[in-house]
């Protein structure tokens, strides 16, 4: 074994043995095959668990209710049923401990996202009412005459 | 003549240099691996009806919010595509901002803030069609990862490890559906995860729940009875770019051959 064709195998076994001592102290415990093996599931199992805690901020309308049950009745009988409360008065978050009020977009922009008028048959775009917001009272809210909770009242009430 | 001493010193010889394939061969233990298949449990997947998408990108809105990708940056996890097909033949595709703010014009949006005006009477055809990761079963994305930071659960959601992440991009390069990007406050990649955090918990994606048309449903693929399942076994449904093997489980119901 004192042959210079065996020193490199030496070095190279050494390598290898620094490698894995390394690679031991690196690599978190928890970090190998998933469920959906090497190809697909090669990762740290904890980071699951850290994507799952992800703070839920939009809490929908069933957690809306338990307060505003009115509010929530009124917009259910509505056309205006399958829109989501949060998607005007943002998200619930921690509400009503924080933030205390939500902030409402009453904006002509929120309005225009469905009701701008865009010509598109074979979509049901095109069969949405709609106005040109160009022409259609600019510079007016439209919750000044149209009431969002159900859109059949008309008028604002504040 | 073979002594008892070199019989015995190679036997131990042969048996240590089979061991060392044999330890090898341990790692990569494929019964093992099949083992841990875990075939019980939800396999989440998506239902794009593109035929009730009205393009009000309430969607992209709740889903920036919800997962909290930097509101103004010009990147999403999903976003809304407009095509206008017109009578010559042309098809106009655009998605300002991602339809975070919806489709405010009626031009389409050719970049530099510039629009392309058509006229109502050219327009043959024109729809919308949401767009998200397809949480692919054989992801491209996962297989070109070098440290294993982006990786598939046993219910069939990719994602991203933003403590094992080094930021090289390969992902955001090997996605053939470009819904990777890099994330521009954690500095490593980021996607659509099917809102893990939530629909872990028995509730709909964000992105679901702000849809007021019901274009977008989330669904498990392994319960027979879920609605979602139903209408992907029975109706006629369709998947983005599926010559790339890639086996997509986000599914589009009305896809028109522009999009493909």
């Amino acid at each position: 074994m004192k042959s210079h064709v065996w020193r490199p195998l030496v070095v190279v076994l050494a390598v290898i043995a620094v490698v894995l001592v390394a690679r031991k102290f690196l690599v978190p415990a928890d970090f190998g095959i998933g469920a959906r093996g090497y190809m697909y599931g090669w990762h740290r199992a904890g980071n699951e668990q850290q994507w799952k805690e992800v703070k839920v901020k939009y809490k929908t309308a069933a957690f809306c209710k338990d307060c505003h049950r009115d509010k929530y009745d009124e917009i259910k009988e509505s056309p205006h049923r399958n829109i989501n409360c949060e998607n005007c008065h943002g998200p619930a978050l921690n509400h009503p401990d924080d933030p205390k009020s939500l902030t409402i977009d009453r904006s002509r922009e929120l309005c225009a996202r469905c009701h701008t008028r865009l010509p598109y048959p074979n979509s049901s775009r095109g069969a949405m009412k709609g106005i040109d917001p160009k022409s259609h009272n600019v510079g007016l809210d439209c919750v000044t005459c149209h009431w969002p909770h159900d859109p059949r009242k008309e008028g604002h009430k504040r | 003549m073979i002594s008892r001493r070199s019989f015995c010193k190679k036997s131990l010889l042969i048996a240590g240099g089979l061991a060392i394939p044999l330890s090898c061969l341990e790692l990569f233990d494929p019964k093992r691996l099949l083992a841990e298949k875990d075939e019980k449990g939800p396999r989440w997947v998506f239902l794009v009806d593109t035929r009730k998408c009205v393009g009000c990108g309430f969607c992209v809105k709740g889903c920036k919010v919800e997962n909290e990708v930097p509101y103004d940056a010009n990147v999403t996890r999903t976003w809304v595509e407009r095509y206008v097909v017109t009578k010559d033949g042309k098809t106009h595709i655009d998605s300002p901002k991602g339809a975070r703010d919806g489709f405010p014009n009626k031009g389409i949006d050719i970049g530099h803030g510039k629009l392309e005006e058509i006229r109502d009477e050219d327009i043959e055809k024109a729809f919308f069609v949401p767009k998200l990761c397809n949480q692919c079963d054989n992801p491209p994305c996962v297989q070109v990862c070098p440290v294993g930071a982006t990786y598939q659960t046993a219910d069939g959601v990719v994602l991203v490890d933003r403590n094992w992440c080094i930021g090289c991009g390969y992902c955001i390069m090997g996605c053939p559906y470009g819904v990777r990007f890099f994330h521009p406050v954690f500095h490593v990649a980021e996607k659509c995860n099917f809102c893990y955090h939530r629909i872990t918990k028995g509730m709909q994606t964000a992105c679901v729940d702000s849809c007021a048309f019901g274009a977008r449903r989330v669904g498990n693929l392994r319960d027979p009875e879920d609605p979602v399942t139903k209408i992907i076994m029975t109706e006629r449904v369709n998947v983005l770019k599926e010559e790339y093997g890639t086996k997509p489980q986000v599914f589009y119901l009305g896809l028109s051959k522009e999009v493909k």
